[in-house]
């Protein structure tokens, strides 16, 4: 079955591992930033929404890029998988990337006073991508199922990552004539256990998105196998 | 709880929440390829048995 | 079989269909400016000029997803796409034939639709006209693109404007800021750099969105 023969070393470890670590590792990072790190002394508490604001939405880059990456593979290699992992990627990223929209207004209130700020570029940027692929899904689903589908989904993965750095560009751009810079926020200045602290959550949130990543591939494959099986016995 | 608090508790909160509805999803998900599996076998064992 | 000569044939016989039926252009021609004329009521008074350059390009990418709807329309309807697809010729011809016209049906638009702008509003200079025939290239290339995504979805031209608007929001960006800026250079830079990148990826990718 040409839908569930994975040949990279990664597919080979099996979901309730990955799942367990990731669990593991996420009980450990909610320890770290809620109680180990040392208190930011500008931004106060609300500085810890920090240690999982950012991995989020690193994770959904990165979500984005394994979806385009697998989405090339589609184009090029002609397996029928790639185009399932290339869907299931890029819906990670989606739900990381609401989740960052999310995360990311949270703090600009508890921050800034306001749900919504323009001058976050990273919160614009999410918004663009989110747009875009959110209609992502609109265009697979009016489109049946088949090696057209899988195409024009791969183009458009592909399409999106090319987005990612140009719109970042021009947000960046844009601020000189829509907004004037009124916060320059560089990254915090991290003591040692902050670092530590934001490493842990970082690799904890990628490991949980890889959890789901398996999880929900896992339950598609199931999905299309049980349909075969239909056919045959009906 | 000060502000800044409820702040935080509201960003991992809503983490948590998305990943426990996730799993709700699935579990929904499993209920249903349960319930084909079972009909699936039915459809084999009449085929067995009438084959 | 020269790809120029390709590229030369397909676009002309677009040309030359809409020169005979006149229905794109002239629908194009009346939106732009009965948009312009919607823009004089939307601003209240006292709005400053930047408010209005920025809906002028507010009203050239909706005025472009109009004639985008369109744009594959000839070959749909007599299923000419998918004789296209089989001819010998590299099927990237096909999308930079078709978008060298929606370039020049856009162009014709904005002859008319420029003027118009700096008459009702205010005067535009080298730097908008620029910003306006750089940001073209770009709207033309993604958007002949995805309009042959869209042509293959089940809702058509619904989905059009949802693929195009994220995409158009750092032509919208450049755009805008050749129209505002005191240097206009750095905004043109960027449509070029968005004009690069993108119309070579349309340009390699194209034939795998029209083929099975």
């Amino acid at each position: 079955m040409s839908t569930s023969s994975p040949n990279s070393s990664a597919s080979k470890i099996p979901v309730p591992a990955i799942a367990a670590t990731a669990a593991a590792l996420v009980g450990l990072s909610i320890v770290l930033a809620l109680v180990v790190a040392p208190e930011d002394a500008d931004q106060g508490i609300s500085q810890r929404i920090f240690y999982f604001h950012v991995p989020i939405a690193l994770t959904a880059y990165a979500a984005f890029g394994w979806g385009a990456w697998k989405a090339l593979l589609v184009l090029w290699k002609r397996e029928e998988r790639y185009d399932l992992e290339s869907y299931v990627a890029i819906h990670q990223g989606t739900i990381f990337g609401a989740l960052t929209l999310a995360t990311g207004s949270i703090w600009a209130k508890a921050s800034w006073g306001h749900w919504w700020v323009w001058d976050s570029n990273q919160l614009v940027l999410f918004l663009v991508l989110f747009l875009f692929y959110s209609a992502y899904f609109m265009l697979r689903f009016s489109i049946e199922e088949g090696p057209r589908r899988e195409n024009v989904s791969a183009v458009y993965a592909l399409f999106g990552v090319a987005l990612i750095p140009v719109s970042f560009l021009a947000i960046r751009l844009a601020e000189d004539f829509i907004h004037p810079t009124t916060f320059t926020r560089d990254g915090p200045q991290m003591t040692g256990t902050m670092f530590f602290t934001f490493c842990v959550c970082w690799l904890s949130i990628s490991l949980l998105a890889y959890a789901l990543y398996r999880v929900e591939l896992l339950g598609k494959r199931l999905d299309s196998n049980l349909r075969e099986l239909r056919e045959a016995l009906t | 709880m000060s502000s800044g608090e409820k702040y935080v508790a509201a960003a991992y909160g809503v983490v948590f929440v998305t990943v426990l509805v996730y799993v709700v999803i699935i579990a929904a998900k499993l209920a249903r390829l349960e319930r084909e599996t079972a009909e699936l076998a039915e459809l084999a064992r009449k085929r067995s048995s009438s084959g | 079989m020269n790809y120029l000569a390709d590229v030369t044939a397909l676009a002309r016989k677009d040309l030359r269909l809409e020169l005979r039926a006149r229905d794109t252009l002239p629908a194009m021609l009346l939106f732009v400016l009965s948009t312009l004329v919607v823009f004089h009521f939307a601003l209240p008074t006292g709005a400053d000029e930047v408010a209005a350059q920025g809906l002028l390009w507010v009203a050239l990418v909706f005025t472009a997803l109009l004639g985008l709807a369109r744009a594959w329309a000839p070959e749909r309807e007599d299923g000419a796409l998918e004789g296209l697809v089989l001819a010998p010729s590299d099927r990237s011809a096909i999308w930079l034939g078709k978008s060298a016209a929606v370039f020049l049906f856009l162009v014709a638009i904005e002859l008319v639709a420029l003027p118009a702008f700096a008459l009702f509003f205010s005067p535009l200079d080298a730097g908008a006209v620029l910003g306006v025939l750089l940001a073209n290239v770009g709207i033309c290339a993604v958007g002949t693109l995805l309009a042959a995504m869209a042509a293959a979805s089940r809702t058509r031209e619904l989905i059009l404007p949802l693929l195009f608007l994220p995409l158009a929001i750092p032509l919208v960006v450049g755009g805008v800021g050749a129209s505002v800026s005191t240097e206009p250079g750095r905004y043109l830079a960027f449509l070029g750099l968005y004009d690069a990148v993108f119309a070579i990826l349309c340009w390699a990718s194209f034939e795998y969105v029209v083929s099975e």
